[in-house]
């Protein structure tokens, strides 16, 4: 068609496995844990001052915490071991505070000798247990599973199964600075981020990635997933380290932040999904969760000081979208997210990825059926949100070089400044939003869908979001020729965007309206059981389920399209 | 190396660019403790201070030194301070950009509003302002320059009082900490108090919005009217400050400190300033092309009160001592009618925002 995606299968930039950062540090996994557990343990230290008093009492908040969860959320994945190690906890605190022999730098020490102990568990669960030789086998099953599935579906005939005709480049779709990630790879240290809709997008990146032929990259998955047995394998496999929500307590929080930051350091690439968790509204991500981000400038601070000053010691932060026509989880997230109104609150993971069976199902459906995802890899950034060139310099925006280095420079020397860090975070955040919206493609079934739900709100206006949702799906209804005239619209003003670089498009963008039209009904949410929009026998437009209507809507989000209605 | 060459601190001085009334006494005031250099756009002014230390009739300290080239100022210092009015700001903070890195820190005392306007609009010929288009100094900083770390410096500091060393303070605002705590070790003395603040875009907002009122504290006192009308027009107008901050993005916490209030109360009793002065003659009897015709510098007000009340009408909230002086300034509505109409406007809470 009109564009040319990425079909071949690059040449991986290191050949030998064992130079990979990855495998080097599973090789020295114990050594780094331990070194992770020490620096967790100082940064608490630190955090508090060195005070026993709030440190004692960090520990017992993070003790009844602890001792909370295990009774009232258990997961099929924690270890067996965790009543014991908690008891144990309480008992060395319990003698601690009372044994009045105790002067105050002897009870200090024996709080950081229980401290310790639970920054060294903390370490030893978060640590990915990588194997390069799972690794390989997964990539194959992965690949070679999937375009099987593939052909099986697309090719008739009962030889298309070891047909090579369609492979998976031809079902997801790899566009954007291909080129320069892979370059930068050889250069400096990846952090890459993507917008986050389904479970399947680490899977999916992490395969994009192996495409791409760059070594796995690292990242945090959510401990939940580690409770299904296939993506545990996957997980696993793919350099995951384990990310466990339901722990909010201090020295979890450092021990994970201080993992991602050496880890970075150790030269290790890495994935993070900057929304926490996915989307729920299906908008892109526009409040990020700056946790884990700031591990990025800390390590490239460090870096600095340690004296990587040649850009071997470089952070390169890419922004990737994900674009999909069909979000299989799309139902329960957004009943979540209208039922959250907004509030984060505590929540049980009860969706479609739940067993392993629903999974099966779901790939079979989607190999079997033509429903197209795409990829798009943004330009590198630096951690300030400056572009980098082809080279890792990074560049200001009038295209003059400059030094990551100076921003971390305070009369002459690089200083620690975790203030001044925490906005560098907040900048990074909202560039890497402003990047998202910006390598966005849209997709006919997200035009169709926004055009929809739009038309509705507006000859609704009096109600809100949540009465609009609980209109009788039934009374709705929109003349073809009204929405097709929406649709040019909106059509019209996301082609302006594009113009500007503020958004860009899916080759299928290009046909007749009408095409388009076409196109986007059969392609959104094609899975579900109802429908978010369809044609009815006079050629109308109608709903079967408002609330997904919203969810696919939401994708167009952000752009100020609303106001064209 | 290059690098070393340009961040050894040993021979850094301090930046002030601008060397008009205020320029001239912050620079003064840093070069107690600091070696200082200035920036003036004029070789001969550059010259004067250089040989015989004064300027436009102002002591200038003996041991600053003066310059005319933006990049010989942002080579020899790491911290500067932008001292210049707003009408030339954007222009200054361009011709500065080419030479300034993420290394240097950069507080300013500039107060005014600058256009974020396409290729060939002006506030004439655009329809709506909305907030994307209107920008406080810091945020063309920010969009001018690669500097970050970057604050402003607000509050009741006339010139003529700082060079002669009466009491006074002043609040350093900006998102970062360093910022803050550098503007105080430079600026703090036995007679000068330095306030911190993060809310760096309210703090800006309320020294440019109180010019406003200042305005209208010179017509009252033109009229004649008194200290009680002085008093309604203070609490009022600060009422009205506090809404418009927040349309903006400020807060309401700086609107009630030293840049808010305290700039307040020292402009509306300070017949020397020039947004008094425009008030003051318009409620003689002057128009507003006989009063600019006869002032050397554009009182900052007028402007304000231009781009606030575009604002307000596209965002359609009120803001009634704005849009009243607007209506005398530019559509000819007498001073007289334009009293009797914030007389009888129903402001029926006294205070609703804390």
């Amino acid at each position: 068609m009109d564009e040319k995606y990425i079909k071949h299968r690059y040449a991986p930039i290191i050949p030998s496995k064992d130079e990979w950062p990855v495998v080097k540090l599973a090789r020295e996994r114990k050594e780094f844990v331990k070194k992770v557990a020490d620096l967790a343990e100082a940064r608490v230290l630190g955090l508090t001052g060195k005070n026993p008093e709030i440190i004692k009492e960090e520990l017992e908040t993070t003790l009844y915490r602890e001792k909370l969860r295990i009774k009232q959320n258990p997961w099929a994945v924690d270890p067996d071991d965790e009543n014991s190690f908690w008891s144990e906890v309480k008992s060395s605190l319990l003698q601690i505070n009372t044994d009045l022999s105790l002067d105050k730098s002897k009870r200090f020490q024996a709080y950081q000798k229980v401290l310790h102990r639970i920054t060294s568990r903390y370490a030893e669960e978060i640590a990915s247990n990588f194997k390069a030789s799972h690794y390989k086998f997964t990539r194959s099953v992965v690949t070679y599973g999937f375009s099987r599935l593939l052909n099986a579906a697309r090719v008739k005939g009962i030889k298309s199964i070891f047909s090579n005709q369609y492979t998976l480049q031809d079902k997801i779709q790899i566009t954007g600075q291909t080129d320069q990630i892979r370059d930068l790879a050889t250069k400096g240290t990846i952090v890459m981020v993507p917008t986050h809709f389904s479970n399947l997008d680490s899977i999916l990146i992490g395969w994009i990635i192996s495409v791409l032929g760059m070594p796995p990259f690292i990242y945090g998955a959510g401990l939940n997933l580690f409770n299904i047995s296939i993506f545990a394998y996957f997980m696993n496999a793919l350099g995951a380290y384990k990310v466990d929500r339901r722990k909010k307590n201090l020295m979890y929080l450092e021990t994970l932040k201080t993992y991602s930051k050496e880890a970075i350091q150790f030269g290790c690439h890495s994935l993070f999904f900057p929304g926490g968790t996915r989307s729920r509204s299906g908008m892109i991500e526009s409040r990020l969760k700056l946790g884990l981000l700031s591990t990025a400038i800390e390590a490239q601070r460090a870096n600095f000081q340690n004296g990587f000053n040649d850009g071997s010691g470089k952070i390169f932060i890419v922004p990737v979208t994900i674009n999909y026509h069909f979000v299989l989880e799309a139902p329960s997230l957004i009943r979540e997210h209208l039922s959250i109104t907004g509030q984060e609150r505590y929540y049980k993971e009860n969706d479609e990825f739940s067993t392993s069976y629903k999974i099966s199902k779901f790939l079979l459906k989607f190999f079997t059926k033509g429903s197209d995802i795409s990829v798009s890899i943004g330009r590198a950034m630096d951690v300030l949100g400056n572009y980098v060139d082809q080279d890792g310099k990074s560049l200001d925006k009038r295209g003059r070089q400059i030094e990551t280095r100076d921003y971390f420079i305070s009369d002459g020397k690089i200083t620690v400044d975790q203030q001044r860090e925490e906005e560098y975070t907040h900048m990074l955040g909202k560039r890497i939003v402003e990047e998202f919206h910006k390598i966005n493609r849209v997709f006919s079934s997200h035009l169709v869908a926004f055009v929809a739900f739009e038309s509705i709100k507006a000859k609704n206006n009096k109600l809100d979001i949540f009465d609009l949702i609980r209109l009788p799906e039934e009374d709705i209804s929109i003349p073809y020729e009204e929405f097709k005239t929406a649709c040019q619209l909106v059509m019209d003003r996301v082609l302006v965007l594009k113009s500007q670089g503020m958004i860009d498009i899916a080759p299928h963008m290009k046909r007749s309206m009408d095409e388009i039209i076409t196109h986007g009904i059969d392609n959104v949410g094609m899975y579900h059981a109802k429908r978010p929009l369809i044609r009815d026998k006079q050629g109308d437009i109608v709903t079967e389920d408002m609330s997904l209507l919203y969810f696919y809507h939401n994708r167009l989000h952000g752009y100020g399209l609303e106001k064209l209605f | 190396m290059d690098m070393a060459l340009r961040n050894s601190s040993k021979t850094k001085r301090i930046g002030v660019v601008g060397v008009g009334s205020f320029g001239t006494a912050i620079a003064n005031m840093l070069a107690e403790k600091n070696e200082v250099m200035v920036y003036a756009r004029k070789e001969e002014v550059v010259e004067e201070i250089n040989t015989v230390h004064r300027t436009s009739g102002r002591e200038i300290h003996p041991t600053i030194r003066a310059t005319f080239s933006p990049e010989e100022l942002c080579k020899s210092c790491n911290i500067l301070f932008f001292m210049i009015p707003s009408a030339a700001f954007l222009e200054v903070v361009r011709n500065f950009g080419p030479f300034l890195y993420p290394y240097h820190l950069i507080i300013h005392g500039t107060k005014g509003l600058a256009l974020n306007l396409g290729k060939g609009e002006s506030l004439d010929t655009v329809q709506k302002l909305k907030r994307s288009q209107i920008l406080t100094m810091s945020e063309v900083i920010l969009q001018e320059t690669v500097a970050v770390r970057f604050g402003c410096l607000a509050g009741p500091n006339i010139s003529k009082e700082l060079s002669v060393g009466f009491p006074a303070a002043t609040v350093i605002a900006s998102k970062y900490n360093e910022v803050i705590l550098e503007g105080q070790r430079l600026l703090r003395s036995e007679k000068f108090q330095v306030y911190g603040n993060s809310d760096i875009i309210g703090v800006e907002l309320s020294g440019v919005l109180k010019n406003i009122i200042a305005i209208a504290a010179g017509a009252l006192a033109g009229l004649g009217l008194g200290e009680n009308a002085k008093g309604l027009l203070v609490s009022r107008g600060m009422v009205e400050m506090v809404h418009l901050s927040k349309a903006l993005g400020g807060s309401v916490q700086s609107v009630m400190g030293l840049a808010g209030i305290g700039d307040l109360v020292t402009t509306c009793n300070s017949v020397d300033s020039r947004n008094f002065t425009v008030g003051f003659r318009l409620a003689k009897g002057e128009s507003l092309d006989q009063i600019l015709a006869s002032m050397d510098e554009v009182a900052e007000g007028i402007n304000t009160i231009r781009v606030m009340d575009a604002f307000i009408k596209t965002v359609g909230i009120r803001a009634p001592i704005t849009e009243n002086l607007h209506r005398v300034l530019f559509e000819d509505l007498a001073i007289e009618d334009a009293l009797q109409f914030l007389m009888k406007y129903p402001f029926s809470v006294d205070v609703d925002f804390v």
